[in-house]
This record gives structure tokens, sequence and C-alpha cells, in this order.
């Protein structure tokens, strides 16, 4: 046959149409489309999730299990709803004293943070450049070894002092292990970073004589004043006082309380608060201080607690006969409400206005600690506005202000000290906290940085970071990177990597908060005592171990005196014993309510020299403090100065806090992040809020990008238009401008602390922050 | 003929992957052993089904060798004594995206055994044989009961 065009078409259309046909009667096509069914059903929607069969939901026996939130220093209760092994749900315990079956965005994505990239799956050890990424796995002997070599040879050095530990909290008994492992050591450099309970804690020792930090009844106030607290942004135990705030809203459609707000911003705590008072950033004190002009001047006071139980209120004399002026006269001298109304902005009339109604209320309270509460603050600030609480006499009293009190443990034996340790501890601080011009601080978080920066490298030659992330936390961003060059080891015992444990030499990984056990005290701001019991509720995930436990193997593997602090054979031992008696119930409930707790009476109240609540500050010169003048003594109003130069920098900045964006050591979970409005962040770029009279001025617009810059640094914004902000003033969400985590969190938006400057107290040390010059130019 | 020849005798063994159970398990000898499903496949307190039996189950009669079989020799060395849990292969479980309920299916009808016996292994020799949209289609059509999408697509 001759193969023509015509033959050979012919031919190919036969052979196509015989071989369809011949298939057709085969099961082969029958099979491939049921085969395209199957892929279609299962393999697409898994593909859509990334490819991961881990993230179906496992099938098995539902159960729940009872635990706390670590989260924040919140300590909400929590139930973990779990099918077969995997956790699928976190949700508020029902009946728990603290937030009673209500959860926040932060506590529910837990599992976002037990399961997602972010966890450090092993020990690691760094291997590139710090700061590179570059880690390898070892296992936790060779872990343990290199820190145990590390720190035998700086204490065979007798530079024991030199090693430092960065923790979140100093209360629980986690933290108690680090205090214990430093004072065996030798070493005074225990950290606690910044919150807004560095301050207070002072304000009430100094004033009350009290310890610990404060306690607000919430619950039965019915005059809420807030000098900048989100109250509903995360502030104290968020979910607790977002609860209360809705009482205080409506109780069978009457309402209970006022809440008035004052603040530079029109937040959501503002925006739903009965009044609003927007005072120039960084005057609240002169606010507080004007309200006091008032209250006193028409004898508004609670005259029975001023007369009988407080100090330094009217003028007094001196043991050489001297005369010293008192509370009264100062405030009716200095903030009478004309002079308020020029510092703050706030109109005379409206100052007046404010104080009656503060005093004639009948549970009224005023509320101090910016924001979430994540800055130190300034100590007469935060005096300023205790002093409020102490004129209407709600100290200790329902509905008022106490000092946060512990449930009691059982405390543990004496460490028994060598040589090289008591030389180590008898060293200064680093921080300088405790010493010389600080003698009444006991943490100064945001000024080693600085101290390492100005020549005194070498101080920290070791350091320990423990649930906490200060290389992302602590103001000036540049200046902590810099710092942390000069430490030549750093350990890390992170769960997730975070930026401290992305710069670290080593990351010891801690079980995640749901895999472990520990003991959670009093939340932030909690007037009476629960101590809540953090429980496995999940297996280990991965290769990593408690950090108690590792601890005090490194304890161990020191030797010496150094080991023989730790007498227990593991962390469960440690919590069982410190619990004693309790451990049983604690056990059995998952917390511990000490429901019979009321604060003492006005007579054995105040520890303070006097014995009674101090306008005037006896405490300093028992301290041997030189405060200088008399007016130091007082609470009052000091400007705290923001860095930089008004011609450069004519604008301020200040950072905004939001419930759905976690600005601390935890990193905001991608649950949260989704939850950002498209005005707040989109795709990588972080909104500021300008007020539209500025931004005429600066010929910006809605989503035009900007170069924001202050003396610290600069980043590229978008201009988000908010008349809901001061003109001339920038607000910038804190919690964004991660460069660790993973690529949910990583590159999104700007650090603000990377645009902060650290501005002391004079008094504390502690930074009093609020806010930084900055300018605005388009670019 | 050459595309029959592919399509009968090569194709399908390269298409269907024969795959064996790790343990050649009957339900037919079960069922007449233990005389109801419930005994391993059971309904939760809250409701939901229980699925495949875990080791645990097994081990209720299983915990030593209880006759001569060589699977059930298999059963008790590999996996009895180390406590393995046994790695079944299923196939008879619905895909993502159908929502189906054992409890409705068996508390609420009495049919459960008809769409048991069509498909479980013992019954039915070929692991093509899964249950497919239109075998559920079919006996909902015959019983009368709703046959909308959403009844199974939620």
């Amino acid at each position: 046959m001759k193969l023509d065009r015509r033959t050979f078409i012919e031919l190919i259309v036969g052979f196509s149409a015989g071989a369809g046909g011949g298939f057709m009667l085969t099961p082969v096509n029958w099979k491939l489309m049921d085969d395209a069914t199957i892929w279609s059903q299962e393999l697409w929607p898994r593909y859509q999730l990334g490819g991961l069969k881990g993230q179906l939901p496992q099938r098995g026996k539902v159960t729940h299990a009872d635990s706390v939130c670590n989260l924040c220093p919140g300590g909400c209760g929590i139930t973990v709803r779990k099918v077969a092994d995997r956790v699928t749900k976190i949700e508020g315990r029902e009946g728990y004293p603290v937030n009673n079956g209500g959860i926040c965005p932060l506590g529910a994505s837990g599992l976002q943070l037990l399961y997602g990239p972010w966890r450090v799956p092993s020990p690691l050890k760094r291997v590139g450049e710090r700061g590179s990424g570059k880690f390898e796995s070892i296992t936790w002997d060779e872990a343990i070894n290199e820190v145990v070599q590390k720190l035998g040879d700086l204490r065979n050095k007798g530079q024991s002092h030199t090693v430092t530990c960065i923790l979140g909290s100093d209360r629980g008994t986690v933290p108690q292990l680090f205090d214990r492992f430093l004072k065996a050591y030798g070493s005074p450099n225990f950290v606690r970073t910044a919150s807004a309970e560095d301050t207070y804690e002072l304000a009430l020792g100094l004033m009350q004589g009290a310890t610990g930090s404060v306690g607000y009844d919430l619950e039965n106030a019915n005059f809420i004043l807030s000098f900048g607290s989100g109250l509903i942004e995360g502030w104290g135990s968020p979910v607790r006082v977002i609860q209360a705030h809705s009482r205080w809203r409506s109780n069978n459609l009457k309402k209970r309380a006022m809440v008035v707000q004052i603040e530079p911003r029109l937040s959501n705590t503002a925006a739903k608060a009965d009044n609003w008072y927007p005072v120039k950033p960084g005057t609240e004190a002169a606010l507080a201080l004007g309200l006091a002009h008032v209250i006193v001047k028409e004898s508004r006071y609670d005259s029975n607690f001023i007369e009988n139980h407080t100090f330094g209120f009217e003028d007094w004399s001196g043991s050489g006969g001297k005369t010293y002026r008192g509370f009264k006269r100062l405030v009716l001298a200095k903030y009478a409400p004309e002079a308020v109304s020029e510092i703050t902005g706030l109109q005379a009339n409206k100052i007046v206005e404010l104080a009656r109604a503060f005093a004639k209320a009948k549970r009224p309270l005023a509320v101090w600690g910016r924001g979430k509460g994540t800055v130190s603050g300034s100590l007469y600030e935060c005096m300023a506005v205790h002093a409020l609480n102490a004129l209407v006499g709600n100290i200790n009293k329902p509905g008022g202000v106490s000092a946060s009190p512990q449930v009691a443990t059982r405390t543990w034996p004496e460490v028994d000290r060598d040589t090289t340790a008591w030389s180590g501890l008898r060293k200064p601080r680093i921080d300088g906290a405790g010493t010389g011009r600080y003698p009444l601080t006991k943490y100064l978080p945001d000024r080693w940085p600085q101290v390492i920066n100005g020549g005194k490298a070498g101080t920290i030659k070791a350091l320990l970071v423990h649930d906490a992330d200060p290389y992302y936390t602590t103001l000036d961003s540049a200046a902590v990177a810099k710092a942390f060059d000069h430490i030549p080891f750093v350990v890390s015992f992170s769960t997730c990597m975070d930026e401290t444990a992305y710069h670290a030499d080593l990351i010891l990984p801690n079980h995640h908060y749901l895999e472990r056990s520990e003991d959670i005290p009093t939340p932030v701001g909690l007037q009476k005592p629960i101590l809540g019991l953090l429980r496995p509720v999940v297996s280990p995930q991965f290769d990593t171990r408690h950090t108690g436990d590792v601890l005090m193997s490194i304890a161990k593997s020191l030797g010496g005196s150094v080991a023989d602090a730790f007498p227990w054979e593991d962390y469960e031992t440690v919590l069982k014993e410190t619990m004693g008696e309790k451990w049983d119930t604690l056990k059995k409930a998952g917390y511990i309510e000490d429901v019979s707790y009321k604060p003492s009476t006005w007579g054995q109240a105040f520890g303070t020299p006097s014995g009674k609540f101090e306008f005037y500050v006896t405490a300093f010169d028992q301290a041997g403090m030189k405060v200088g003048k008399d007016l130091d003594y007082l609470p009052h109003y000091e400007p705290v100065q923001p860095e930089g130069n008004p011609a450069t920098y004519p604008l301020i900045l200040i950072p905004t806090e939001l419930m759905r964006l976690a600005n601390g050591a935890i990193g905001n979970p991608p649950f949260c992040t989704k939850t950002l409005e498209e005005t707040e962040l989109k795709r990588n770029d972080l909104f500021v809020e300008v007020n539209p009279k500025t931004a005429a001025e600066y010929g910006l617009s809605e989503g035009h990008r900007a170069m924001l810059e202050t003396p610290k640094g600069k980043a590229k914004v978008l201009v988000h238009l908010f008349e809901g902000i001061m003109p001339g003033v920038i607000g910038i969400p804190k919690g964004l401008g991660h460069t660790a985590y993973d690529d949910y969190l990583s590159g999104k938006g700007v650090s603000a602390n990377s645009l902060m400057g650290v501005v002391e107290d004079p008094i504390t040390g502690l930074s009093a922050t609020w806010g930084i010059r900055a300018k605005l130019t388009s670019v | 003929m050459s595309h029959l020849f592919l399509g009968w005798v090569i194709f399908p063994p390269l298409l269907y992957s024969e795959k064996q159970q790790p343990i050649d398990f009957s339900h037919k000898l079960h069922v007449d052993e233990v005389g109801e499903c419930e005994g391993c496949h059971y309904f939760r307190e809250d409701g939901s089904f229980s699925g495949i039996p875990a080791l645990e189950n097994c081990l209720e009669c299983h915990e030593e060798q209880m006759g001569e079989h060589p699977e059930e020799a298999k059963l008790v060395k590999e996996y009895v004594e180390p406590g393995k849990e046994i790695p079944w292969l299923i196939y008879a479980r619905q895909p993502q995206c159908v929502f189906f309920s054992h409890a409705a299916h068996v508390k609420l009808t009495k049919y459960s055994r008809d769409i048991w016996g069509w498909n479980i292994a013992g019954y039915k020799k070929h692991t093509w044989d899964r249950m497919k949209m239109d075998d559920c289609a079919e006996c909902h059509e015959a019983r009368g009961s709703h046959d909308a999408c959403f009844v199974c697509h939620k």
C-alpha cells in the first residue's frame, strides 16, 4: 500500500478511534475517572492545607483537660479540647476565679504556638554568624555540657558575677530556681523584663510600705478613672478586666459604673468610656494633681482616712524644727485647674467637673499603667494617681486598691554559699539597680544595653534568658542588638524561635506551656490570692525539656555548693514540695484561691516608717537616697521630656496597643495577625495613625507612603488618617516588626521598640518613656 | 484489539495497587464469634463513633494466643507483645468533603448491616468496592430518605 497523505490521515483517525473505542471497552478509563474524583476530593484540599497530613483533624476520642494560660501575666484558667492526642481548641475554663469561661484572642491561639513552625525542635547550637540563623541540632547532654563548661570556667576565673539571667517574671518556682541558681553560683544579676509593675511595686513600697504589685477591686468599683490604661486593650489580666468592663457598662440594662479615660488617642477603651479626656501625652501626672487640687480645695476627700492614716498631707515639722511642705499645700499652690489646663491642654472647668464626679462617686478608683502595662513608666506619675486613691480613701477597701497578695507556699532552705559565690554576689549589679543612685529599684531591664554600649563591654560574659525576649521587647532595638554583640555567650530557654533565641549561641528549648507543669502565681492586678497550676495536657511534641530540670542539671554538673543548693531530684519534686499540704488541692482543682482573704485594715496596713500612708515619702531618707529638693519627696509633676530636638523632629510618636496584637515575649500568632485590619497592616506594610490636620500639613493622604524618623531609627510606613489621635502626634502599633519566628510573622511591619529610646526616671532609673520626637516625610 | 488487550490485561495491575492489611482479619469469623458490631466499633458517650478499634480492643480477647491460626500468632507476636498499634489500611473512610454520621445510620435506621454488608472486607473482596456517592444515593433513594446534596456535603 502506498502511504500518501490521505491514507496517512485515514490511518491516524482510524487508529485513534479504534484505540479510543478499544479503551472504552476496558475498565481503564473508569478507573482513571474514579481516581480523578479521589484526587480532587482528598489530595487537593490537603495540598491547599500545605500538604501536611497533620493539619487535618485527627479522628479519635474527644477529651477535655484543664490548665492555665501562660502567654501573659493574666493567668487565665483554660480548658483544652483534644481529639485523640491532638489539641484542637483552647477555651476559657468555666468557673475559674480569674476569667470564668472567657478567653482572649492570644489565649485561643495558643495551639498555633504549640504546633506552629516556630517551635525549636531540639537543643540547637549556633554554627553560622550570630544572627544568621544557622544552627545545628545537638543532644541534651552536649547542650548541658556546653553551658556547664562555660559557666564553670567563668566561676573558676572569679567572674561569676558576669553571668546574667533575664526572665519575664520573678514569682513562681521556676524564676525562684533561677534566682537560687545565681545566689549559689555567685551573681547578683537577676533581671526581670520591664512592665508597669516595676514602678507600681516601688510606689506601693514607698507610699504604703507594702511588698508586691498592685491589686484593683475592679468588680466593685463604680467610677473608674483610667490614666491611659488600655482597659479593653489587654491591660492587667485582660479577660478579667474586659469582664469587669462589661459589668460596669450594664447590669440588667442599668449602668453600674462610670468609666473615664484619659489618653491622647481614641483607643477602644476611650471610645467605650463615658467620658474621654485627651490630654497632651506625658502630662497625665499633672492632671492627677489638678484633680487632687480640686478635691482638696473643696474638702471632698475622705477626712477620716487622711487625718488618721496618712502622713505628709498637712505641713509637718521635723526633729530639727524645720517645717516641711505637705501634699495639701503643694497641690493647692501648684496645681490649680488653670495651671493644669495650661500643661495638659484640657479646659479648666472640665478638670473641676471630673474631680467632683470622682470624689462624689461611692467607690471611685483611679488606675494607672499605660496601654497594656508593658512599660515601666514614671514614678511620680504613678504616685500622683495613687494619691488620688488615697484622697478618696479607697486603699484596701472594696472597690479600691490594695497590694496584690500571693498564696503562701513553703520556703526553701537557705542557700549555702561558698567564697566564690559570696565574692560574686558582693559585686554591683550591671544595671546599677539596688545600689548607688537607685537603691530602691530591684531591676533596671532597659538599662543594661546602655551600660554595655557605654564602654563597659565584658560586664556580661554569659546571658541566660528564660520566658522573655529582651532582644525584641527592650526599648531601643539598635542598642540592644549592639549590646548583644558584646555578650560572648547567650543561652535561650525559649520554646519558640524568638529574636533572642535567634541571636543566641545555644537554645535549650523548654516544653510548651501545654506540655509542662508549673505554678502560676497571682495574676497581675488581682486583689485576691490565686495560685494556678500549669499541667501537661499533651505529650511533648519535640525533643524539649522542662527548664526547671535543665537548670538543675546544669547546677548539679557544676558541682560543689552550686549542686548542693538543689537537693531535689527533679522539677516535679520541687513543685510538689513547695506547695506542701496545698499540693493535693492544687492538683485536684487546678488552682487554689484564698476566698477568706481580706486586705488589712487601715490601722495595720502600712509598713512605712510612719506606719501610715505616706504622701511625703520618708523611705527615701531611710534608704540613704539623695533625692535633692523637698518637692522630690511628694508626688508632683515632673515632665518626662521625649528624646529629640523639636526643630528636627516636630512631631511626637507614641506607641499604641491592640488586643489583637501581642507585643510581649510571645510573638503574635497567625490567628491574631489575621484579625489586623487593612488600616493597621497591609501585606508587610505597617500603618501609623496621623491626624488629618497633621497629614494635610505634611501633604500626606490616606495610604500614603512615608518615612518615619526618630532619633533612634527610621522606617517606611503607610499613613492612616485618624481623627482620634491628637494633631501633632503619631501612633504606632506595638507588636510587629519581628525578624525571627516564621513566615507568618517575620518581616511584617515595623517594631515600635526600634524607634523608641529610654528616658530614665530620675528616682527609679526605670524607663519612663511614653513617646519620642519624630518626623514624617513623604517618600 | 491491542487496546482491548492493554486495557484489560496490562493496565489494571499497573493502576490498581494491591495492598495487604497488616493482619488478614476476617470480619465474618469475628461476627460469628462475638455476635455484634458494638464490641469493637462502639459509640462513645458523646455519640461520636470510635471507628477502627485500637489494640486495646483486640487485647480484650487476644492477650495471649487463643487458637492455631497463623495470623493470630502474627498479631500476638508483632503487635500485642511489643504493644504496637496495628497500622490498618483504611479504605472505608469517606473523604473530607463528606459528612457521614454513623449514629444516624446505626442508631436511627435498621439498615446499617446493609451498608456494612456491601463494603467491608470479607464480604466483598475488591478494594475498588469502596463506598461511592452513587452507592449512598441508591440506598437513600430506595429507602425514600433525603437525597439532597447537603445531606452529606455540609
